[in-house]
C-alpha cells in the first residue's frame, strides 16, 4: 500500500461559499476517500417551532436559505395546509408557481456563474450573475423582497400580481430567456467547458439511485425523478417532463440545470396563461394537529419537511431533510477515486447549499 | 392536490427485515427522522415511483439503541451518524460511523442529555 496522505478540504476553501469539510484521504494524487463533516454553522431553527406560533413559523422556514427561500416557505406551508386541510384558492397556488419557477431559475444562474468561476471563465461568470439580477428584479417587482420573498403564507399568499403586470413580466422574461439562451449555448459549445467538466466525477443511474440522490445530481444520471410530478400547488395541471441526461458526470449535471432554465421559463409562460382570477388567500382559524411529510421540488432536488401539530399554536416537531444532505454519499462515491485536482469541480456539480442543510 | 402516505409502525426486531423487503421491492430511501416525544420516533421514509411509504419505530429514551441499516441502504450513515451525533441514540453497526466527528457544532450534543435539554430562547409569543 502506497503512503497515504490526508488534507484537510474546507470548511472555508475559494470553491466553497460555503463552510463544509471534508478529510481528504490520498494515494500520490488520487483521493481514495473522502471524509465529511457539517455543521459548522448549525443553527437550530427546527427547535424554534415549539417557541413561535405555526403562523410565524414561515418566516423561520424562508430564512433556513437565502437561495430557496420561497420553496421553503411554501413546503412549510403546505404542511400545515394539509393537516388544517385549508383549500387554498387556485390563484395562489398559481402564483406559488410562478414564484418556485423563479427561485429555480435564479438559483441554476448562481450556480452556472459559480461553475464558470470555477472553470476560470470570469467573464462567463459575470454574464450568468447579470441575468440573474434581471430575474431578481422581476421578483422584486412582483414579491417585495430580492432574496427572502416573504410572500407565502398558511392560506395562500400575501401579495397578489395583476394580470396586466404579469403580462409584461411574460414579455420582459422572453427577452430575459433570449439572453439566456447565448450564456447557455456557451456552456454547450465551448470547448473549456466540456473538457472541464466532462468524465469527471461519474455517478451510475444504478448508483445515483441506490445512494438516495435527488435533484439534477439524481436527473444528471438518468434517473428520471422530479418531485413537481407528484402535482403539488398546480403542477398537475401543467406540462413539463423531468429533465435527464445520461453521462452521469459533472458536465451532464450542468447540462440538466442548463435545460431547466428553459423548462422554468416555458412553466411560468403556462401558469400565466392558464391563473384564473380570485382570491390570494383564505383567513384561517384554529390550530394544526397531526403530521404530514410535504415534499416538493427544490432547484437542488427533493426536500422533505416534516411538520407535527398537537392541537396547540405551536408545533411538536418541524423538520427538514434539504436536498444537499441527501446527496452527501453519492458525493462521497464521486470523490473516492477521482483526483485531487477535481475535488472542487465535483463537490460544486452537486450545487451544495450548506444553510440548508445546516439549518 | 397532496400525496397519499403511509405510515407502517415496526418494532425494532421487525425493522431489519421489513428493510430489506423494502430495497428488494426497489424503494430509495429519502430520509431517516428522528422526533423526541415521550419516546423516540425514528422515521424511514421511502419512496418509489411518488409512492410514499413511512416505517415507523418508537424506542424508550433510556434505551435508545439501534441496528444500521447500511448493510442493505449503504447511503443510511448520514442520517444514522446524525441519529448519534444529535440525539445520542446508538446504532450498531454504521458502515461509515464517524464516531460522533459529523456534526461538528458549536453547542452541547447530543440533546437529549439528561438535565442538559436544549431549549429555544423565550420569545413574546412563547410566553403568551
Amino acid at each position: 500500500m502506497q503512503n497515504r496522505t490526508v488534507i484537510p478540504f474546507g470548511p472555508q476553501h475559494p470553491v466553497l461559499p460555503e463552510p463544509i469539510h471534508f478529510d481528504l484521504v490520498l494515494e500520490d494524487e488520487t483521493v481514495v476517500e473522502a471524509i465529511p463533516s457539517i455543521g459548522f454553522i448549525h443553527r437550530g431553527l427546527e427547535l424554534l417551532c415549539r417557541k413561535k406560533p405555526y403562523q410565524d413559523m414561515v418566516y423561520i422556514a424562508e430564512r433556513i436559505c437565502g437561495i430557496c427561500s420561497f420553496i421553503h416557505g411554501l413546503g412549510y406551508s403546505q404542511g400545515v395546509e394539509k393537516i388544517m386541510e385549508i383549500p387554498i384558492p387556485e390563484r395562489a397556488l398559481y402564483l406559488r408557481v410562478f414564484w418556485s419557477e423563479l427561485s429555480r431559475i435564479h438559483s441554476h444562474l448562481l450556480w452556472l456563474g459559480l461553475t464558470a468561476d470555477a472553470a476560470g471563465f470570469e467573464s462567463l461568470f459575470n454574464h450568468c450573475w447579470r441575468v440573474r439580477e434581471y430575474i431578481l428584479d422581476v421578483i422584486e417587482e412582483t414579491a417585495g423582497g430580492r432574496v427572502i420573498f416573504g410572500v407565502c403564507k398558511v392560506g395562500g399568499v400575501r401579495r397578489d400580481v395583476d394580470n396586466d403586470t404579469l403580462k409584461r413580466i411574460l414579455a420582459r422574461l422572453e427577452e430575459i430567456e433570449a439572453d439566456y439562451n447565448t450564456i447557455a449555448d456557451v456552456f454547450k459549445k465551448d470547448y473549456t467547458m466540456r473538457h472541464r467538466f466532462s468524465g469527471v466525477g461519474v455517478l451510475s443511474k444504478e448508483d445515483a439511485y441506490k445512494l438516495g440522490a435527488v435533484g439534477p445530481t439524481a436527473r444528471g444520471s438518468d434517473v428520471a425523478q422530479d418531485l413537481r410530478k407528484l402535482g403539488y400547488a398546480v403542477y398537475d395541471e401543467l406540462d413539463f417532463e423531468p429533465v435527464t441526461e445520461s453521462d452521469g458526470d459533472c458536465y451532464a449535471r450542468c447540462l440538466v440545470r442548463i435545460r431547466e432554465v428553459n423548462e422554468s421559463f416555458q412553466l411560468i409562460r403556462q401558469a400565466v396563461e392558464k391563473i384564473p382570477g380570485g382570491a390570494v388567500d383564505l383567513k384561517v382559524k384554529g390550530f394544526p394537529e397531526g403530521e404530514f411529510f410535504s415534499r416538493l421540488e427544490q432547484p437542488r432536488g427533493e426536500v422533505v419537511y416534516y411538520v407535527k401539530g398537537n392541537g396547540t399554536k405551536f408545533l411538536d416537531r418541524f423538520r427538514v431533510r434539504t436536498p444537499t444532505f441527501a446527496n452527501i454519499p453519492a458525493l462521497v462515491q464521486m470523490l473516492g477515486g477521482c483526483d485531487l485536482a477535481d475535488v472542487p469541480v465535483i463537490i460544486l456539480s452537486i450545487d451544495p447549499c450548506i444553510s440548508c442543510m445546516e439549518r | 392536490m397532496f400525496e397519499e402516505q403511509e405510515i407502517v409502525q415496526v418494532t425494532r426486531e421487525e425493522l431489519l427485515d421489513r428493510i430489506l423487503s423494502m430495497s428488494n421491492e426497489g424503494y430509495r430511501l429519502v430520509q431517516i427522522g428522528c422526533t423526541k416525544m415521550e419516546a423516540f420516533q425514528i422515521d424511514y421514509t421511502f419512496d418509489k415511483d411518488y409512492k410514499f411509504l413511512d416505517l415507523r419505530l418508537m424506542i424508550p429514551i433510556e434505551d435508545a439503541q439501534l441496528p444500521s441499516i447500511t448493510g442493505v441502504y449503504g447511503c443510511a450513515f448520514t442520517y444514522e451518524n446524525e441519529l448519534h451525533d444529535l440525539f445520542g441514540i446508538q446504532v450498531e453497526g454504521i458502515s461509515l460511523n464517524y464516531d460522533g466527528n459529523f456534526y461538528r457544532i458549536p453547542v452541547v450534543a447530543p440533546f437529549n442529555i439528561p438535565g442538559k435539554e436544549h431549549e429555544p430562547e423565550e420569545t413574546p409569543e412563547s410566553k403568551e
